[in-house]
């Protein structure tokens, strides 16, 4: 059915058809929205699901912990400093093997107050064996979510799914929205080891240094295999939906010799740049980057790669870039570009892609900045 | 009265929850107290552990020496878990037993949120506090729990500031049911689980649980240790159903004769030295706690 929608109102619609039995959630703006919507649907009767309103995001997703446990769909949604508050739980739920479905709307963190667009706060959860996407429009937050749903519960992934959206810049914009009848797209959950009273068992006890190890790496193992699930899923959306996506979105990249990569809004912003510097003889193309965990192979090999990162990470660099450089054999130009909600257009990306100076890294806007 | 216990006594299954050769150390009074909660929840029962003692106890992986799930948790969360689990049992129409089973560090301290969160919202559990008044399973350092004069590591020459009062705190929740009880008395823990489990919504029961190490005691004098908190007075057992306080049996017959302060505090390594101000305050304490418990119970 097609309407208009915001990127907000997309994943409540997703997740009323996904029907998570608990969700249990916590107000920040920008997340809001998506969960006034579920709340309302819950009481309304159009999602018959309990919602938690807890007192917290740590208890978000504590509370989504203890009901995956016993086998049931969940969902919660933060942003920013909520996120961060729940990290301890979310490298919980990774651990436990809960496939849990989080949409976090990307903000920046304090202080000072900022509640506009940056990637920091999901970087920051890197590490937590979370599956990580990004989106870029209102229909890919909607379809992304539905997805995410029956990855996440795929025993051979078993793990937490997070879909990443721009604060503002797509939580609250309205665009075209065309929304699907799922179906048996996203089959029943089955948890293996779903709490069982007849055959009790114990859950995240002591666990010595000859144990521990395997558990991690039994996540890592997941995470390569999510690789072929992820890619299984999304050709049967297609099959179903006629939307195609992948760990990549690549806009004339065939024959271009620069390559400018960014993630989220930005991502689809830089087909735009591309239009123009190709009017202008430049052979550049765009790759627009969904899946951030599991980090996918990017065909790179050879090009002048120009990465927008809308975070960074002090001491270091842009977190984009420098997982791109660890994982290509390509020269990189790092632009620092889009903290806390800063406008960035087109122009601005095209310029990026004139100037740039490989192996070089620019933070946009800063006054002799060299 | 003599009648009653004996009626309990055989009431109580003789089903065991807990294996035997725990990791619990010599003398635990909590590893005791689980024994009669599990046994008064039944099979069909999940417990929810925040780290603390029980962490460790129940035995490491691969084993475990529990014969109900036990799902551990972050510190902070227990009641957070416990509410996502209740609500899921809920929906999928089951109905099983959610019951935290929490330290003091994990309840007076890093867990009060979540708590307060969970009783605030209704949810159908029953929360365990029990209580050794520190930080049990790190090697005893103060926290909220802590009685005033008691040595804690890192509280070396006593603690300076009084326990904190938790039931007050979980009373301003108004609770349909909630209770304290002590590790010397198995009978009335099993009497309080078991009512306490027939309430839908939160109810809560304290419970203070002697520590040998941390407490420096012998390990055979932890149920004297037990009786002697409530026969001094320190300790009191009650319930509050719907609002109306009971003072239970073993604390009204110590109210009519309490043994002195002194009787509970000699024995305990932690309170060597007692300063005379601080023994004062101590004693003022329990003797205006009693008298306002007292008084809440004459209330219609």
């Amino acid at each position: 059915m097609k309407k208009i929608a915001t990127g907000n109102k997309a994943v409540a619609e997703a997740v009323k058809q996904a029907w998570p039995r608990v969700v249990a959630a916590y107000p920040i703006t920008p997340q809001t929205e998506i969960v006034e919507t579920i709340a309302d649907y819950v009481t309304s009767g159009q999602m018959k699901s309990r919602y938690i309103p807890v007192e917290s995001e740590h208890s978000a997703m504590a509370a989504c912990i203890g009901a995956s446990i016993t086998g049931v769909r969940t969902f919660t949604a933060t942003s920013a400093h909520g996120l961060l508050y729940m990290h301890e739980m979310t490298n919980w739920a990774a651990g436990a093997r809960l496939p849990i479905v989080m949409v976090n709307v990307n903000r920046s963190l304090g202080p000072g107050w900022n509640i506009w667009a940056e990637h920091t706060d999901a970087m920051q959860e890197r590490d937590t064996g979370w599956l990580q996407v990004y989106v870029s429009t209102v229909q890919e937050a909607y379809d992304t979510t539905l997805m995410a749903f029956r990855i996440a519960e795929h025993n051979d992934v078993l793990l937490p799914v997070m879909v990443n959206l721009d604060g503002f810049s797509l939580s609250h914009i309205m665009q075209p929205l065309d929304t699907v009848e799922p179906g048996d797209f996203i089959p029943p959950i089955h948890l293996p080891h779903a709490i069982d009273t007849k055959n009790p068992t114990g859950y995240g006890g002591l666990t010595m240094p000859d144990q521990h190890f395997l558990f991690r790496w039994d996540i890592e193992r997941s995470m390569r295999d999510a690789g072929r699930v992820i890619a299984a899923t999304e050709k049967d959306f297609a099959r179903r939906f006629g939307r195609s996506y992948g760990p990549t979105e690549n806009y004339r990249c065939e024959d271009a010799d620069v390559i400018l990569i960014a993630m989220g809004t930005f991502g689809k912003e830089a087909e735009v740049a591309i239009d123009i510097l190709r009017k202008e003889g430049i052979k550049a193309g765009s790759m627009r980057l969904r899946w951030f965990r599991p980090f996918p192979k990017l065909d790179l090999a050879g090009k002048e790669v120009v990465v927008i990162d809308r975070d960074y990470s002090f001491g270091y660099g842009g977190i984009v870039a420098g997982e791109i450089k660890a994982k290509n054999h390509c020269e990189v130009y790092s632009v620092i570009a889009g903290l806390g909600g800063q406008e960035v257009t087109y122009d601005d990306m095209a310029e990026f892609v004139r100037t740039r100076r490989m192996g070089g890294e620019f933070w946009f806007g800063v006054t002799g900045n060299v | 009265m003599f009648c009653q216990e004996l009626v309990i006594i055989a009431e109580i299954p003789k089903e065991e929850y807990i294996e035997k050769c725990t990791s619990a150390c010599a003398g635990c009074s909590s590893s005791l107290t689980l024994r009669y909660v599990l046994k008064a929840a039944g099979h069909d029962s999940v417990l929810v552990v925040p780290a603390c003692c029980t962490s460790v106890i129940q035995g490491a992986y691969p084993n475990t020496a529990m014969n109900v799930p036990v799902y551990n948790v972050a510190f902070a969360s227990a009641a957070a878990c416990a509410s996502g689990m209740s609500e899921a049992f809920l929906e999928m129409g089951k109905k099983t037993h959610v019951i935290v089973y929490a330290g003091d560090g994990g309840t007076l301290d890093i867990g009060i949120q979540s708590m307060s969160g969970a009783f605030e919202r209704g949810t159908d559990f029953l929360y365990i506090c029990y209580d050794n008044e520190a930080y049990g399973n790190t090697g005893m350092q103060r926290s909220g729990a802590t009685p005033l004069g008691a040595k804690t590591t890192t509280t070396p020459t006593g603690k300076t500031v009084e326990k904190k009062d938790i039931d007050a705190i979980v009373a301003a929740h108004h609770l349909e049911y909630m209770a304290t009880a002590c590790s010397a008395y198995p009978q009335d823990i099993y009497k309080k689980v078991t009512k306490a489990l027939t309430f839908r919504g939160p109810t809560f029961i304290h419970i203070l649980a002697p520590c040998p190490p941390g407490w420096r005691y012998p390990t055979e004098k932890t149920i004297e240790m037990g009786k002697l908190a409530v026969k001094s007075g320190m300790w009191v057992l009650y319930e509050r159903e719907h609002g109306k306080l009971t003072i239970s049996a073993p604390s009204k017959a110590a109210m009519k004769k309490p043994l002195p302060l002194e009787d509970y505090l000699a024995p305990q390594g932690r309170f060597k030295g007692i300063d005379a101000k601080s023994l004062e305050i101590l004693k003022q304490h329990l003797a205006a706690n009693l008298k306002k418990l007292t008084a809440e119970e004459a209330q219609p």
